[in-house]
């Protein structure tokens, strides 16, 4: 790209707020009632962090892999990568959370839920935002309830939810999984920020939050 | 450059793009100006049809249909060039679905672009685009800002030749590289260039307007309401008393008179998702034209606003 300096971030922006909008209206009216499976699997994913039953780390690794394969193929490559030729690049990178997850969760000392430091603490609060606010933005932002993002089935609620989880694991693979929702998050808040769309700010805060619980977990160690 | 009244009563006069003003039947719509393409004497509407972000709808069923009345009132007006790219996303498809459901209208002029940094994909590129218009050919391959421009440019003329495509051009927008953009000019026997030019961004009435009239090339327009902020930043306020002598009943068709009264300029391609606008930008090639005493008051009314 030559002269890049010249460029803004609204530039790079290919659709309208009301297409993007639109695009979470189709996928909800497709998969409904799918997100009754989806929110219970992350209910489900919550109490296991909580009570930590025997070979917890593999279920819940193996549930937020399942999940972030379904919304890399159903949500980004399907329906996203329609209207934003970037995201068929970026959708591949959700297929190996997925890998990652599932393999991080299967080795031996693969993930586990012993943390209890405010970092974890705060991840409950992130996993929380994830599960049970997203959905109920829209009437915030001024859209129709059928545009809610719900865990599971949008990208945003599940890579936020993910992040909570993960700040409440240890084990070896677990910094290796920060990076693909981190950077997801970023780059949906820019693409929002650069629609002028406030709602930007909820996955940039939920990454943010996200760094500033690792920071404070380095400093306390 | 400056336009004096002198310099653009000349520059119409030899451009080759002057101003035809049709005759209208009674109860008809107006018809709007038509503009010569200088390098074959053809006759365009000097309104067409941009499908930047506001044509890129995915699979959506409603928005495609919406889509499709756009275009069906952008012929019905008398439209004709419709101008798209790889690069505007799922675009091309609704173009398609549109043309379809319109029952592919004889009067499409299709404007398509090669976007592609990979010289060899360009021939491959520009007949994926073919298929999702629905097209036999298109009238006008353009090289989309400048990228892998001297290969594709080749692959282009060659298409020329053999008759596969109508028309050669180049694109830019927004000012950049309006330098190689001169130097790619100068070189070659382009038809069309298409740069954004509008009441506000006024850079290419310096060199390269001028130098399209020159070198006989047709222009085609982008940008002209910035996207939509120009009108978005204008609509508080109040358009002067004397923008009625050109038949300006709103700020897009107030900005669209000042473009097309540029002598060098063929065709503007504003982009619209709603059907009112497009009838209104149509009508905007209608009736009256500032002339260059008019244009300098308009630009300086904007600028002092």
């Amino acid at each position: 790209m030559s002269e890049w300096w010249t460029y803004r971030l609204e530039d790079f922006l290919l659709f309208s707020p009301r297409v993007y909008w639109r695009m979470f209206e189709l996928a909800n009216a497709a998969f409904w009632p799918l997100h009754l499976l989806t929110l219970a699997a992350g209910l489900a994913i919550v109490l296991l962090v909580l009570r930590r039953p025997p070979r917890h780390g593999l279920w819940i690794a193996l549930l937020l892999a399942a999940l972030f394969a379904f919304v890399g193929w159903s949500f980004l490559s399907s329906r996203y990568a329609v209207i934003n030729w970037a995201i068929a690049y970026v959708a591949p990178a959700f297929g190996l959370q997925a890998l990652l997850l599932a393999f991080g969760g299967a080795a031996r000392g693969g993930l586990a839920f012993e943390r209890r430091d405010i970092a974890a603490r705060l991840g409950l609060l992130i996993m929380a935002a994830g599960l049970v606010v997203y959905p109920l933005l829209p009437p915030l932002f001024r859209r129709p309830w059928t545009s809610a993002e719900v865990f599971g089935i949008a990208p945003d609620p599940t890579a936020i939810t993910t992040l909570g989880v993960l700040l409440a694991a240890n084990g070896g693979p677990v910094p290796l999984l920060f990076a693909i929702p981190l950077l997801w998050l970023l780059l949906s808040g820019l693409t929002l920020h650069a629609m002028g769309d406030p709602q930007a700010w909820p996955p940039l805060l939920a990454a943010g939050t996200t760094v500033a619980a690792l920071a404070l977990r380095r400093i306390a160690r | 450059m400056i336009i004096t009244r002198r310099t653009f009563v000349k520059a119409a006069a030899t451009s080759g793009a002057a101003l035809v003003l049709p005759g209208t039947a009674p109860g008809a719509p107006p018809a709007p100006v038509m503009r010569a393409v200088p390098s074959s004497g053809e006759m365009l509407p000097a309104v067409g049809l941009g499908t930047w972000i506001t044509f890129n709808v995915g699979d959506d069923p409603v928005l495609r249909d919406e889509c499709a009345e756009v275009m069906a009132a952008f012929f019905a007006a008398g439209g004709r060039m419709i101008d798209s790219s790889p690069m505007y996303g799922s675009s091309q498809p609704v173009i398609g679905y549109g043309l379809e459901k319109l029952g592919r209208p004889e009067a499409l002029f299709s404007a398509e672009k090669v976007w592609t940094s990979s010289a060899a994909d360009g021939p491959a590129q520009i007949e994926q685009s073919r298929r999702l218009w629905g097209v036999p050919r298109f009238d006008l391959v353009q090289v989309h800002n400048l990228v892998a421009w001297e290969t594709h440019l080749e692959t282009l003329f060659a298409k020329k030749a053999d008759g596969r495509i109508r028309y050669v051009g180049i694109t830019t927008s927004e000012g950049r590289r309006h330098d190689l953009f001169e130097q790619i000019m100068r070189a070659h026997p382009l038809d069309f260039v298409q740069l954004t030019y509008n009441i506000v961004d006024r850079e290419a009435e310096e060199r390269l307007l001028p130098l399209a009239a020159e070198r006989g090339m047709a222009v085609i327009v982008n940008r002209p309401f910035r996207q939509g902020a120009l009108t978005r930043q204008l609509e508080g306020e109040t358009l002067p008393d004397w923008a009625a002598e050109i038949g300006a009943g709103t700020w897009a068709q107030f900005i669209l008179k000042f473009i097309l009264s540029h002598p060098s300029v063929t065709v503007a391609i504003p982009a619209t998702t709603r059907v009112e606008h497009v009838r209104e930008n149509v009508l905007a090639a209608t009736g009256p034209l500032p002339d260059a005493a008019m244009r300098d008051q308009m630009a300086a009314y904007v600028r002092n606003l």
